[in-house]
């Protein structure tokens, strides 16, 4: 008896675990799909990509998401009434053409006819109007976006002219019209746009599946004629990097950010590209903290840390230094030479630390977050460089989370090391250290000149004045040292050999529309 | 009766309280959800705008009784990260978790029972103590480490394998089997010599007892003893054991689908822990452990229904 | 042969122990390099006569930080099972001794405890406690006591029953002092077997955490972290995962062996 009765419920665990395993497997089936019969060849032929991203997008919905990695992806399905080019400039998107009042105040812009959504409704002025209205919080719902606290009022002048009034100019009033901030939805998807996101884009939504994948198809009706090439994309969402480049190898997925030290085992038999992802790696200090409140200290610890050690160590190589916040993926924006100033000098940085009255140096703390091993690494390389001119630094490591809330905006820290994503637009990559700029200054810098060198520019029309302003803007960034400029790290694309058409910008943007197989 | 009802009530009590230290843990953690969500490019208007949208500003104890409010009627709440009710998530990711488990479950059966037998009947000679140590070696190995030499020697030699990512078993069970093994296999090595080893001392403790010894001299040969007799009575403890590592395997999971890069419910629990999504988290560790408590309260009962002894316990 | 099996169990384990402890030993007076010191040209070099055990990304010896992590190893360990055996004695010790709803109470809580998966518990603690060796073992110290807390209560229940214990009871000898001074010398090697157990796990979990990105953090040379950092170079440079992940699961073995060898000394039927 006592024998059945074990050998019975032996059997029954058994079943339970079996019957748990089946039943779950078959409730399952379209979502977690990693999967499919897919290799090189066979999405050659279908024209579909399988494109590696490192995480989730935060929102689907363009207006209410914020970080670049979902822009990555999204820009796919979107468009503003601009479009930003590879080079940081501006092209017509769903505006047709537009025209700026003398006094800087009046923008009128003309609307692309012709355009459809991914649901196959005609683009109309009333959706431009419900975008503008839903962004800037005026049909009843909250305000989404403090980009447009500076309009006065919109309004329609006929069925294609569109009219925003400014309460005073800005010359970067443009880039706030993009996809980026201000992408063209469809009234009537009001309430899903995050559910159910629908665009202009070259691609429209088909599914997400959470921590797994986003995917995307042709928009058939797209406005540009011929594009896009490709029936299918399909972002995959994996954090691991090395599992990564393992299914690059594996054929699995056609394109795939790699680390530098990576770049060996793929290089022949994949492309390789490099971008300049117009990012900026930082060490940064609490300027209102001592000792970094003193401009010397903060230029002693620059001259002592080895750029170029961080640059091979790192990235094994694969990033540009730079001199000031900015960097040459902005073309004629961007200030040469800067990038030399503090070559490393060992006892120059022991003379100005002796000079700001610490010739025995000081103790201080470097927070850096986990999410990414590279500022740990760079934490611990500095921290050897600084050892050898006296400061002594602790490592302190958080959590991604952490570090937003304590160090980005409480400010509570003393050293830091982060990257600064990059933005088309010359001013929005510089406008951080605005001392006004509470949101974004967590270096805390306060600088006059600075200030009124950021607040000219918006007043100025004229692109080569622009540019002179925002070249001495980076020059005072370098000589009153807020953050210790490292480099631009590139963004190495592993890919498939036959895939042709991927374009780099100035900001975390995977382009398909002109990707295509051979 | 008695022995029944007591149990039960234990086990509401043991779900009420890990309820509470989940809810608990995750108020004093550091971090903030939107913050984590949103990255260094947001504004402090779409900060407060989904704050107040998620409801994270009402006090504690209103969300904790919303929260226990949902856990009856089975509503999870919504992740914060993706939008979604936390039940939607949990069974998308369900089948994978479970499906490796069951395989690492199955795995250390087949192989620790045989294994357990075969070093009981050969007691402290060579083979048991090489065994024994060997196994032991594998219970020493940092699981994530097994899991990329795995990858390393295995995964990316034979072409059976895929080395990340799921195929579910409606689509292909040979897919299935290829992303599911080598992770399962990572997983089952450490218990294997846990098993193994208990496996062993109950056979070791049944052939003490009296009534081998009684069979053994009416001369049954020896094969017979131990299959027919000895094992069907060492059943009951190994029974119990094989329920106990049910909550080691799906810890192991955790770490596992990380190395394999499983979509399952560890890899989604890591993910949600990171961003602070507190939901997700609270789900899922609910719905972890509430399955831990009740297949041990099942073995329980069970155990007590084999050998009614254990009820006067 | 008996005799023989345990001898085998024993002397390996000790063996595999006091070597790391001599290892630790020496790590105090003598690395071969100083085991931060970076010479980023020379990163990543296979195992030569001059790094016997090769370079890690940043040029730093690997040799000379295994000695060196020998130290968090075992502050790590030390510091878990303290916290553990500390808390684990004292709360399995009452709730054994006491019985009655003090039992109840305490073994309901270690219940719950123990129903979360270890791991998951030490991640939750230690996002709530934040990274680094301390912090760290603060929350592997947490892990532990529910299991020691088990160990311990079932020792005292056998042996509050026993006569020497009904014989102070009787002489007014202090409660106390009659779970500490006598039961708890009575049941040592029991509790010493789930101590060591303990740091064996701390060491798997430590590896895990840093794995996931917390756990003790740079530039403290720590096995786990090595490992973890070596993993992203495995294709390339294969080698550099042996000395760590080695390290690691020699001590395990060591411990668990030992383990296993005091457990079947104690067992009074495998006499």
């Amino acid at each position: 008896m006592l024998k059945r009765k074990c050998w019975l419920s032996f059997v029954l665990v058994c079943v339970l675990f079996l019957i748990g395993a089946c039943s779950n497997s078959e409730g399952d089936n379209s979502s977690t799909a990693m999967s499919g019969d897919t290799n090189g060849q066979s999405s050659s032929q279908a024209q579909e990509i399988r494109v590696r991203i490192n995480d989730d997008p935060d929102f689907l919905d363009p207006h209410h998401a914020t970080a670049s990695i979902s822009f990555q992806m999204i820009l796919n399905m979107f468009e503003g009434l601009f479009i930003p080019k590879q080079d940081g400039s501006l092209t017509e998107g769903v505006a047709e053409s537009y025209e700026v009042s003398d006094d800087g105040l009046t923008y009128t812009f003309k609307i692309r006819e012709g355009i459809t959504f991914h649901n196959g409704e005609d683009l109309t002025i009333d959706d431009i109007m419900y975008t503008f209205e839903r962004l800037m919080g005026l049909a009843g719902g909250e305000k989404l976006s403090n980009n447009f606290d500076n309009v006065d009022s919109i309004d329609t002048l006929d069925d294609t002219t569109f009219v925003m009034t400014l309460k005073e100019p800005n010359s970067n009033f443009l880039y706030s019209l993009t996809a980026l901030q201000s992408a063209i939805i469809p009234k009537s998807n009001d309430g899903k746009h995050n559910e159910n996101p629908i665009g202009t884009g070259p691609f429209a939504f088909v599914n997400y599946s959470p921590g797994s994948s986003l995917e995307l198809k042709k928009h058939e009706g797209y406005w540009q004629e011929g594009l896009p090439y490709l029936e299918k994309v399909n972002f995959i969402f994996q954090s691991d990097d090395q599992a990564a480049v393992m299914n690059l190898l594996a054929n699995e997925v056609n394109l795939t950010g790699i680390p530098g030290h990576r770049v060996s085992e793929v290089e022949g038999n994949y492309n390789v590209s490099h971008q300049n992802n117009n990012s900026s790696l930082i060490i940064t200090f609490n300027g209102d903290k001592e000792p970094f409140n003193d401009v010397k200290v903060r230029q002693a610890i620059n001259y002592a840390i080895n750029k170029q050690d961080i640059i091979d160590s790192v990235f094994s190589g694969y990033a540009t230094p730079i001199g000031s916040n900015m960097s040459p993926a902005m073309g004629d924006y961007y200030l040469d030479g800067l990038q030399e100033v503090y070559n490393r000098d060992v006892e120059k940085a022991k003379e100005l630390l002796a000079e700001a009255g610490y010739p025995n140096g000081f103790s201080t703390k470097i927070t850096v977050s986990s999410h990414n091993d590279i500022y740990s690494s760079i934490a611990q390389i500095a921290v050897e460089n600084l050892k050898e001119i006296g400061i002594d630094v602790e490592i302190e490591v958080v959590e991604w989370g952490i570090w937003l809330e304590r160090v980005y905006s409480g400010r509570d820290y003393e050293m830091t090391t982060i990257d600064l994503t990059g933005r088309p637009s010359a001013y929005e990559v510089l406008n951080n250290y605005i001392s006004e700029n509470d949101a974004e200054n967590f270096f805390l810098f306060d600088n006059e000149e600075f200030d009124q060198v950021m607040s000219d520019v918006l007043l100025e029309s004229n692109r080569d004045k622009q540019i002179e302003y925002y070249q001495r803007a980076q020059e005072i960034l370098n000589e009153q040292v807020p953050a210790v400029y490292i480099a631009d790290y590139q963004i190495l694309w592993g890919s498939t050999n036959n895939i042709t058409g991927l374009k780099s910008y100035p900001f975390w943007f995977h382009d398909m529309k002109e990707v295509k197989f051979e | 009766m008695f022995f029944y009802l007591r149990r039960i009530i234990l086990l509401f009590i043991t779900v009420a309280l890990v309820s509470v230290i989940t809810f608990a843990v995750f108020q004093v953690l550091p971090g903030d959800p939107i913050r984590t969500m949103l990255g260094t490019e947001a504004d402090e208007t779409q900060i407060e705008n989904l704050r107040s949208e998620l409801g994270l500003d009402r006090p504690l104890y209103e969300q904790y009784f919303t929260w226990i409010k949902g856990l009856f009627t089975g509503d999870l709440g919504n992740s914060i990260r993706f939008s979604m009710p936390v039940s939607t998530l949990l069974m998308e990711r369900l089948p994978v978790t479970l499906s490796v488990a069951s395989i690492a479950l199955l795995i250390v059966l087949l192989v620790a029972l045989p294994l357990g037998i075969f070093a009981a009947r050969r007691k402290n000679k060579a083979s048991d103590v090489v065994l024994s140590s060997v196994t032991q070696l594998g219970m020493a190995v940092p699981s994530f480490w097994l899991g990329m030499i795995f990858i390393l020697y295995i995964g990316m030699n034979v072409d059976f394998f895929r080395i990340n990512g799921y195929i579910p078993w409606t689509e292909s069970i040979q897919g299935a089997l290829s992303t599911l093994l080598l992770p399962a296999l990572t997983i089952a090595i450490p218990q294997v010599a846990v098993k193994f080893r208990y496996v062993r001392t109950s056979i070791l403790e049944q052939v003490q007892l009296d009534y081998v010894r009684t069979i053994r001299s009416k001369g049954l040969p020896e094969k017979i003893v131990v299959y027919k007799h000895i094992l069907k009575n060492a059943m009951i403890p190994i029974l119990t054991i094989f329920g106990l590592i049910t909550a080691e395997i799906v810890a192991g999971t955790i770490i596992v689908e990380q190395v394999f890069a499983l979509p399952g419910i560890g890899q989604l629990l890591i993910t949600s822990i990171s961003n602070r999504d507190f939901p997700l988290v609270q789900g899922i560790v609910m719905y972890i452990t509430v399955a831990v408590v009740c297949i041990n309260f099942l073995v329980d009962i069970l155990y007590s229904v084999v050998d009614p002894r254990i009820r006067l316990r | 042969m008996q005799k023989h099996k345990k001898n085998i169990n024993l002397l390996l384990g000790s063996g595999i122990l006091l070597a790391f402890i001599g290892i630790l030993i020496v790590s105090f007076f003598y690395t071969p390099y100083d085991v931060n010191s970076m010479d980023i040209p020379n990163k990543l070099k296979e195992p030569s006569t001059t790094h016997i055990f090769g370079t890690d990304e940043f040029g730093r010896d690997i040799f000379s930080r295994i000695l060196k992590g020998s130290q968090t190893a075992f502050l790590v360990g030390i510091l878990t099972i303290a916290i553990g055996g500390f808390f684990g004695v004292l709360i399995g010790g009452i709730a054994g001794y006491a019985g009655g709803w003090l039992d109840e109470v305490f073994m309901r809580i270690m219940d719950a405890l123990m129903a979360f998966p270890g791991i998951i518990l030490a991640l939750m603690l230690v996002a709530v406690f934040g990274p680094g060796i301390i912090n760290t073992s603060i929350a592997l110290g947490i892990i532990a006591v529910p299991s020691i807390a088990r160990v311990t209560r079932s020792g005292f229940v056998q042996q509050k029953e026993a006569e020497y214990v009904t014989a102070a009871k009787l002489i007014g000898v202090k409660n106390y002092k009659i779970m500490f001074k006598h039961i708890l010398p009575n049941i040592s090697s029991q509790i010493i077997v789930a101590l060591s157990i303990a740091f064996a796990i701390a060491m798997l979990a430590e590896a895990a955490l840093s794995y996931l990105g917390l756990g003790v953090q740079p530039p403290d040379p720590s096995w786990g972290r090595m490992l973890k950092d070596a993993q992203s170079y495995l294709i390339n440079s294969p080698w550099y995962t042996y000395a760590p992940g080695g390290a690691i699961t020699l001590l395990v073995l060591g411990l668990y062996l030992l383990s296993n060898a005091l457990r079947d000394l104690m067992d009074p039927r495998s006499k």
